[in-house]
């Protein structure tokens, strides 16, 4: 239990990711699902930019000519994350354009009432 | 100083996405999604990430909440304006 | 009628009126006096539509289905968190320095990379030399997910339909003659230097935190703020859609040029012939210094376009 205080961003990483879930599957509003996906998206990089911290290194920007390994933290998280980030704003941009299409057609976001507005439009 | 912080930040996080969750407005939601990636780039700023904090506050902080509140202004769901 | 609503608001606690407060509800006069009264009539309106939908919902069926759905998921959910909660209780501890992700890549990526790739920030030296593949198709990922929303939100006769037009009229005529001379005044002072900071943030990528990413992102929003502040139609005197079109498609050219020859040295080391120069100075680092420009320049154009797409549907 002692581990759970220590690797407190782990914790509120999976915390947050069970939120983010549960928002994508209960919320009946499309833009509230994207948000979700969004926190989602921010508890995997919590995650993984926390396993590369190590106490009391600095940041991997190089000082003087010979750099030692034991003096920065892990630069590869960070990489990484970098690449989620950006991947993750095309992600929101392209779903938001999709509910816009969506409202376009069915005058509303609920996710409930455009697929029963779906299905009207296939019985007829 | 710095540890009180390390809890209350992802603890602030944890706050902001059930208030997401549970607040009726969306552009209520979109705000505070909004603070929800300004903390997150502080976060990035105690991991020893500078360049991720950068990019987080300029894309999370930034467009992403730009992008969400014009389409709530394409839904209709911004309060208060003729729009609604 | 009044004493009725007297006495529904003395029955709210101060947390159910602060909740109804944050989410701007237009009965709580007290802390948000400015709210326009006159929304009240279409609130009336919405419930009714959603009432018509209600029953629609019992004859399918749906009702039983939907409380299944929302147990099933409740219950998925905490499975979920709880099986990874278990996994953190057996992970290494945080910032603890014997952590096994902490291996011998990043001791030759932290202790040759100056050497190799002559980036003092290591982060940009990492994700634009030795892994500039991946940048190569996340700049592909940015430039599809703006081609994906052209073609969604691009407006034509397909999907515009007759209010939409009369909107959107109305909104260029407002654009024309009503000038908000505070936004101006404000946007002729702030532009220059968000653009600057933003064409720092680049061409310092490979020496302090930033990069393409970052520095693109934020030149983006400086083209997004005069856009806002100066209209659509000045913006499109100088940053049309061939433009948008031409910068974007040669800056990934550049991109992939730069990269590809490694492919016909065996792709297994991307070494460059360009001399790597002496660290610290602007102009070191090889390859590092054009790739951040031309990732920067594939995201600024890509969040300019997010905005105008999703403004006025055309660029």
């Amino acid at each position: 239990m002692e581990n759970l205080l220590i690797n407190h961003y782990e914790v509120a990483a999976v915390i947050l990711f069970g939120i983010g879930f549960l928002n994508l599957l209960l919320q009946n509003n499309l833009v509230k699902k994207v948000i979700g996906f969004g926190i989602m998206d921010n508890a995997v990089y919590l995650f993984l930019a926390s396993q590369g911290y190590i106490e009391g290194r600095l940041a991997p920007i190089l000082v003087g000519e010979t750099a030692r390994a034991a003096d920065y933290i892990n630069p590869i998280p960070a990489g990484l994350v970098l690449t989620g980030i950006v991947v993750s704003v095309s992600v929101t941009a392209f779903s938001l354009a999709l509910i816009q299409r969506l409202y376009q057609k069915y005058k509303t976001v609920n996710f409930d009432e455009i697929v029963q507005l779906a299905r009207q439009k296939g019985d007829e | 100083m710095r540890l009180a912080l390390e809890l209350i930040l992802p603890i602030l996080l944890i706050i902001c996405a059930l208030a997401v969750t549970f607040s009726k407005r969306l552009l209520v939601s979109v705000v505070i999604f909004t603070s929800f990636s300004l903390i997150m780039s502080v976060i990035w700023v105690l991991l020893e990430s500078p360049d991720l904090a950068i990019t987080e506050a300029a894309v999370g902080a930034g467009v992403s909440g730009l992008l969400l509140v014009y389409t709530l202004k394409k839904i209709h769901a911004l309060k208060g304006t003729s729009d609604e | 009628m009044n004493k009725m609503a007297r006495v529904k608001k003395e029955k709210k606690t101060p947390w159910q009126r602060f909740c109804a407060w944050v989410n701007g509800d237009a009965q709580e006069k007290s802390l948000l006096p400015a709210e326009p009264p006159k929304l009240k009539k279409k609130k009336a309106v919405k419930p009714q539509q959603k009432k018509a939908a209600a029953p629609k919902k019992e004859w399918m069926g749906l009702t039983r289905f939907d409380h299944i759905y929302r147990v099933c998921a409740v219950f998925i959910g905490v499975v979920i968190v709880t099986v990874l909660m278990i996994t953190v209780v057996q992970l290494p501890l945080f910032g603890s320095p014997d952590n096994p992700a902490d291996n011998e890549v990043v001791e030759r990526y932290v202790e040759d990379g100056l050497k190799e790739t002559g980036a003092v920030n290591m982060v940009a030296g990492m994700i634009l030399d030795y892994r500039a593949f991946d940048t190569f198709g996340e700049s592909s990922v940015l430039f599809l997910a703006v081609t994906c929303v052209t073609m969604l939100l691009m407006r034509d006769r397909n999907n515009t339909d007759k209010d939409e037009d009369l909107l959107t009229a109305r909104e260029h005529i407002v654009e024309g003659h009503e000038e908000d001379i505070i936004l101006i005044q404000i946007a002729k002072l702030i532009i220059p230097c968000v653009l600057v900071y933003g064409i720092y943030v680049v061409l310092n990528g490979h020496l302090s935190p930033g990069g393409g990413f970052s520095g693109g992102t934020i030149m983006g929003s400086a083209l997004i703020l005069f856009a806002v502040s100066f209209g659509m139609i000045r913006m499109s005197r100088f940053f049309s859609y061939s433009t948008f079109r031409k910068i974007t498609s040669s800056a990934l050219m550049v991109y992939a040029a730069s990269k590809a020859y490694s492919f016909f040295t065996g792709a297994n080391h991307l070494e460059s012939h360009i001399p790597l120069g002496t660290p610290g100075a602007i102009l070191s680092s090889g390859l590092i210094l054009v790739l951040d420009i031309c990732v920067g320049i594939v995201v600024a154009c890509t969040m300019y376009g997010f905005y105008a797409l999703f403004t006025k549907g055309e660029l």
